[in-house]
């Protein structure tokens, strides 16, 4: 660009620029530069990741004041967990929730997977609609809901369920109910993308093994046992931790449909922590509850690396 | 391979069932919005009838819409440009530099990929509360509270870190004969070389920051400020307000990531195979 060298086409060692800086110079400038270029991500990193994260950790060890210097309580924190009734209730929920979550969106997402595998346009188009709900984002789609679901026998889902003779439910607003309508709506919102995992499995299938099928004389269902299920493993192992690690830490699809209610019949770990925490006050404790929620998260990633790295190499 | 008549009338069966699941609602949506009839609350209606903008109007202007949506549209906007910038400029480091160090960083930010960020949601409260350095004042109730902490993204690090190591090292040697400096190679060799992962980055960026909920709910306090989607819970709470009205901002508040999703759709696919996406 700045200078052209005749050498740089014969079998000659490259010609080095910036030769008229020292090499301890340069050595120097070689030794700063990769940090320069890391310098932003590790400032907002730091910030708002590492520090909040330790400092979490610490708080978790205090009962945390505001206007007197925080008192260092020990374990108490986490020993009140323990005793803490409407935290277990709030367990049950979230494991409730992340199971049968986990199953519906995979389950529904194999057999979307399955309908509408292929290059075919008309597929491809039917892929992308129903993709809509996975990109929008969860508060729009709980405000959706909250509407679709309505109680009143007006309500679009009573009206369509009463097209079968079924009397109009309460839905989010009944206790027995609503954690299922939640269930429900993130498997509508999950789906969507397990598919796209799936179908991707679905394409590293060996086509022979079907042909082999063939030979046999195998069943469609018996293909689909035998061969494709076997083929998606690595595939439906993702899917299911991945929505696992999410579902534990559900927030925002209880907390803006029913925020917990009714009666406490949707409260989830998260929801019981936003509550204890920001309404009322009692950040030592939330945040014990938060630790001990970032460790079993961490150890299920760990795990879900460890079985894969064995099963898969 | 041929098929028969039974086989195809049950696939358009299928077709039908699982458009009328995922698609049917937004049907409902769309019709109610665009419909001037007067429904009592948490009512929908799936026949299209007097035709009216009148309810975008109403939530546009009256209910106050558009400010969410800017607040929302400054967010995301200046939010996903940091966050390719930073992690572009991350993903150089660790992608084409060999440094001590190196390998403590990735762990670090690896650590970041299993945080749920909902759990430091509390420290995080706190930390926007404290004055930042060098400018001295806490970022709380800013939309700086809302922006900065979302900048860094493990997850479009290691992906654009990824596309760099793919990056022949002939072209970065040919630049550098050629008499370009570091910071030329990265900007007009590595960057144009990556394009498609930027696509891939910008678009999961601006879906994860406009799925923000959390963060929004904590750090801002003035209705003013409220991005779209924390604010469309307050507007069901007006009784005032038709389902009609609701729905028409429930609308406005999904188009973004909708066009930006048809926008970018072949970067999308890409990103999801990468598996770690979170959130």
């Amino acid at each position: 660009m700045t200078e052209t060298q005749p050498s740089a086409h014969s079998n000659g060692p490259a010609p080095r620029k910036r030769s008229t800086r020292s090499p301890a110079l340069r050595r120097l400038g070689r030794g700063v530069m990769p940090w320069l270029y890391l310098m932003p991500a590790l400032i907002v990193f730091t910030w708002f990741k590492f520090y909040p994260m330790i400092s979490g950790f610490l708080m978790s060890f205090y009962e945390v004041k505001f206007y007197d210097p925080s008192v260092w309580v020990g374990l108490d924190n986490y020993r009140a967990i323990l005793h803490d009734s409407a935290l277990l209730v709030a367990t049950w929920h979230t494991i409730i929730y992340v199971i049968a979550e986990t199953i519906g969106a995979a389950v529904l997402a194999f057999f979307l997977a399955l309908a509408l595998e292929g290059p075919a346009r008309h597929v491809r188009i039917i892929r992308t609609a129903i993709f809509v709900p996975a990109i929008t984002s969860v508060a729009i789609i709980a405000e959706l809901w909250r509407i679709l679901f309505n109680s009143a026998s007006y309500g679009l889902v009573n009206s369509f369920i009463g097209l079968f003779g079924i009397p109009p439910q309460g839905f989010l607003t009944d206790p027995s109910q609503a954690l299922w309508v939640l269930i429900l709506m993130s498997i509508w919102k999950s789906a969507p993308y397990d598919m796209v995992i799936f179908l991707a499995g679905l394409v590293s299938i060996n086509r022979e093994l079907y042909d082999a099928a063939d030979v046999d004389g195998a069943s469609r269902l018996r293909k689909i046992w035998h061969v494709t299920l076997p083929g998606i493993v690595p595939a439906i192992s993702v899917v299911v931790m991945l929505s696992f690690i999410r579902g534990f830490r559900v927030f925002t699809e209880v907390y803006a449909t029913t925020g917990g209610g009714p009666a406490g019949s949707t409260s989830t770990i998260m929801t019981q922590i936003y509550k204890v925490g920001f309404e009322q006050l009692n950040y030592g404790y939330a945040a014990a509850v938060s630790f001990l929620l970032l460790l079993f998260t961490v150890l299920m990633t760990i795990l879900h690396t460890v079985l894969k790295n064995r099963f898969f190499g | 391979m041929k098929k028969s008549p039974t086989l195809k009338t049950l696939q358009v069966i299928v077709y039908g069932l699982i458009l009328l699941i995922f698609v049917g609602p937004f049907w409902s949506v769309l019709v109610t919005a665009f419909s001037g009839t007067s429904l009592k609350p948490g009512q929908l209606t799936l026949i299209p009838q007097s035709f009216t903008l009148e309810n975008f109007r109403i939530a546009f202007f009256d209910m106050k819409v558009w400010r969410y949506l800017l607040n929302s549209l400054i967010v995301v906007g200046f939010g996903t440009i940091a966050q390719v910038l930073v992690s572009a400029l991350a993903a150089y480091a660790l992608a084409r530099k060999k440094f001590r160090g190196a390998a403590v960083v990735t762990l670090l930010i690896l650590t970041t990929l299993m945080l749920p960020e909902e759990v430091i949601a509390i420290p995080l409260y706190l930390v926007t509360l404290k004055p930042l350095p060098i400018i001295n004042e806490p970022i709380y109730n800013h939309y700086a509270a809302m922006i900065l902490p979302v900048v860094g993204w493990a997850f479009s690090i290691f992906m654009l870190t990824e596309f760099m190591r793919a990056v022949p090292k002939e072209l970065e040697e040919a630049a550098r004969i050629d008499g370009a400096n570091d910071w030329q190679v990265f900007g007009h060799v590595i960057l144009p070389l990556i394009r498609p992962a930027l696509g891939t980055v910008i678009i999961f960026g601006f879906i994860m920051i406009w799925d923000q909920y959390l963060l929004p709910l904590i750090v801002v306090q003035d209705h003013s400020l409220m991005t779209l989607p924390v604010a469309l819970a307050s507007l069901r709470v007006d009784p005032t307000i038709t389902p009609n009205i609701i729905v028409a901002a429930t609308l406005i508040a999904m188009a973004p990531s909708v066009i930006i999703y048809l926008l970018l759709q072949k970067h999308f696919n890409r990103g999801l195979m990468a598996g770690a996406v979170k959130g």
